[in-house]
């Protein structure tokens, strides 16, 4: 036996993140994160609905800049954040694997298959605006363009089961189109979450963008559906208890919010642009065509 | 309204100064400690709601740009009667803050409300004018119908000691002022030391300021928790001193509910309660309301409310 003593642990303190900076929680409570086995992981922030509303704030700061990006440079932000996934992809194998429960082959799958994600919704960002608007034919001399716009500020209740490629899959598609989110991370496993806010923040991704809780998502969601300046939410995290779903999106319909009800969703499967549309609205445009003269319309 | 009391600190330039610089000393690191303590009293749930109220009622809602028109001092005139169209229950705002040649315009807007008139005077905001021009521009607002005049001090007089100068010209603003009251600007945030604040603030009140006032909202450093509570010190003592009572106002810089609240604590703690109504203390601000009724509206529904519902100024 050597000399040296043995290391003493470094263990790491899972924080927030809102506004593009780690806080602990408002509140100061923390819960405990077990894997399958129910062994202990760490402790996550238990976050409480101040908390929720100062991330909803820095959404909203964070909205005009993002949404004003070129589609082109949000696509590059989202290429590297798959860049920089990458570069920690053991790391987040080996917390899937802890929150799932899985074998680390299968763990890896999950990751590979979550910074392909971003690869994907990355390409999206430039082509979205073709596919969901266009330029409608009308009776009169003006071009009539209907172009997609992103809804503003969207609270997401990240699925509960699959921690990370569950996640990736429903706050891309938000943040691709030029929304801001608050996202409320698996109440279970919210540790790949937390550390992906590691990823988002080395990612040249704007702070605001996307902010991420941990805590119980009853007592989170609660605030931000009711919250008047949160304009749409998904609901996907609610998909096992009915009663929050159901009062989830009551208390949603009182501003309006969109509402993206849970489903039954294979994380695997190429996800389709559906998730893309659902937090977009149309804007239409008419634009007199310039041929009118005196001697009439030559369009 | 030279006080019986100070009568012989202000017949010379070298009295005033003996008094001005024989006041005690400000413990720099004290005061800040008494005022980052005094902040972090929780405020909730029906106190939370008394106080948001009453600051509601003692903004002074300020407009003071360049580029100021009269539909937007009406507009604002409109939102200090009515700070919230949706809850007839908010209660008007104190005053609007305006400059001269819109006084006339807010005391059109304002008929009939229970919302005073203020308006900057003497050269605002640097000052820097001969007196009679100061003078004239403050007829000018009181002609113009103003209640009260917010006038800002002479800080190169004041900074290079010429004491007796600056109350000179403070006593004449407030004679030609008549009938409005008075709000004697130091702008801290030029004044360099708490020291400073100190003596502008017994010089102002000497000379008859009806309130004195942080800053113009035009510099850096505006209202902080710190000058304030010195000021508030002051207003305390120099009523123990004379029985004359002296409001204050923290201006610029005061953007949240959160804020505001602290500052009403420091009013109840320092000054004491007979200081927690709008005419003995003003907030000089323009967005802090917009936050006031947020938290407002977050009170009486339960749920958090956004900038779509209140007003963009």
């Amino acid at each position: 036996m050597s000399d040296t003593p043995a290391r003493l642990g470094v263990f790491k303190t899972y924080k927030l993140y809102v506004g593009g900076k780690f806080p602990r929680s408002e509140s100061g409570r923390v819960y405990e994160v077990t894997d399958s086995k129910d062994k202990w992981l760490a402790n996550a922030p238990l976050a409480s609905r101040k908390d929720a509303r100062d991330a909803v704030v820095a959404a909203r700061k964070a909205f005009g800049g993002w949404s004003g990006a070129t589609a082109y440079n949000r696509g590059q932000i989202l290429y590297r954040i798959a860049e920089m996934l990458e570069g920690r992809r053991d790391q987040f194998v080996r917390e899937v694997a802890d929150a799932e429960g899985l074998s680390k082959s299968k763990a890896a799958a999950q990751v590979d298959a979550a910074v392909d994600r971003w690869v994907w919704y990355a390409g999206w960002t430039d082509k979205i605006g073709q596919i969901a608007g266009g330029a409608n034919p009308v009776a009169g001399p003006f071009f009539n363009l209907s172009t997609p716009e992103p809804t503003g500020v969207v609270a997401v209740l990240a699925p509960r089961k699959s921690s990370f490629l569950g996640l990736v899959s429903v706050v891309a598609p938000v943040i691709a189109t030029g929304n801001t989110a608050v996202v409320i991370a698996s109440e279970e496993s919210p540790l790949p979450a937390l550390s992906l806010g590691e990823v988002l923040a080395t990612s040249d991704l704007p702070g605001g963008v996307v902010n991420v809780l941990s805590g119980r998502t009853a007592e989170i969601a609660a605030p931000l559906a009711a919250h008047q300046d949160v304009n749409a939410i998904d609901l996907t995290g609610a998909a096992d208890d009915e009663a929050l779903a159901k009062e989830l999106e009551t208390a949603a319909a009182d501003n309006l919010k969109r509402v993206l009800r849970p489903q039954a969703v294979d994380w695997n499967e190429t996800p389709g642009t559906g998730r893309l549309t659902a937090f977009l609205e149309t804007k239409t445009v008419w634009h007199p065509t310039g041929s009118l003269g005196a001697s009439g319309s030559s369009y | 309204m030279p006080t019986t009391a100070f009568a012989d600190v202000t017949a010379s330039d070298s009295a005033l100064r003996r008094f001005l610089h024989g006041l005690p000393g400000v413990d720099a690191v004290g005061l800040e400690a008494r005022a980052a303590s005094l902040g972090t009293r929780s405020i909730k749930t029906t106190a939370k709601a008394y106080a948001i109220d009453l600051a509601i009622s003692m903004i002074d809602l300020t407009t003071l740009e360049g580029a100021d028109t009269p539909g937007k001092v009406r507009a604002l005139a409109a939102k200090a009667v009515h700070p919230d169209p949706t809850d007839r229950t908010t209660p008007t705002t104190a005053a609007v803050c305006v400059y001269p040649d819109m006084v006339a315009t807010a005391k059109e807007a304002l008929k009939g409300a229970d919302v005073k008139v203020a308006s900057v005077a003497t050269a605002f905001p640097a000052g820097r004018a001969a007196l009679d021009i100061k003078l004239a521009d403050t007829r000018d607002a009181v002609a113009a119908g103003a209640d009260e005049i917010d006038m800002v001090i002479d800080r190169g007089a004041f900074l290079s000691g010429h004491y007796l100068r600056v109350y000179e010209e403070i006593r004449a603003v407030k004679e030609a002022s008549g009938p409005a009251r008075l709000k004697v600007i130091f702008e801290t945030g030029e004044l360099s030391t708490y020291d400073n604040i100190r003596r502008a603030s017994w010089l102002g009140m000497l000379a008859g300021a009806d309130f004195i006032k942080t800053s113009t909202g035009k510099v850096a450093v505006n209202a902080t928790p710190a000058n304030t509570l010195l000021m508030l010190q002051a207003v305390r003592d120099f009523r123990e001193q004379t029985g004359i009572q002296v409001g204050v106002k923290p201006a610029g810089g005061i953007r949240t509910s959160k804020d505001a609240i602290k500052f009403l604590v420091l009013v109840n703690e320092t000054a004491g309660a007979d200081w927690l109504d709008n005419h003995w203390f003003r907030f000089g601000a323009s967005s802090l309301l917009n936050d006031l009724l947020l938290q407002r509206q977050k009170l009486a529904t339960g749920r958090y409310s956004g900038p779509d519902y209140v007003t963009v100024d």
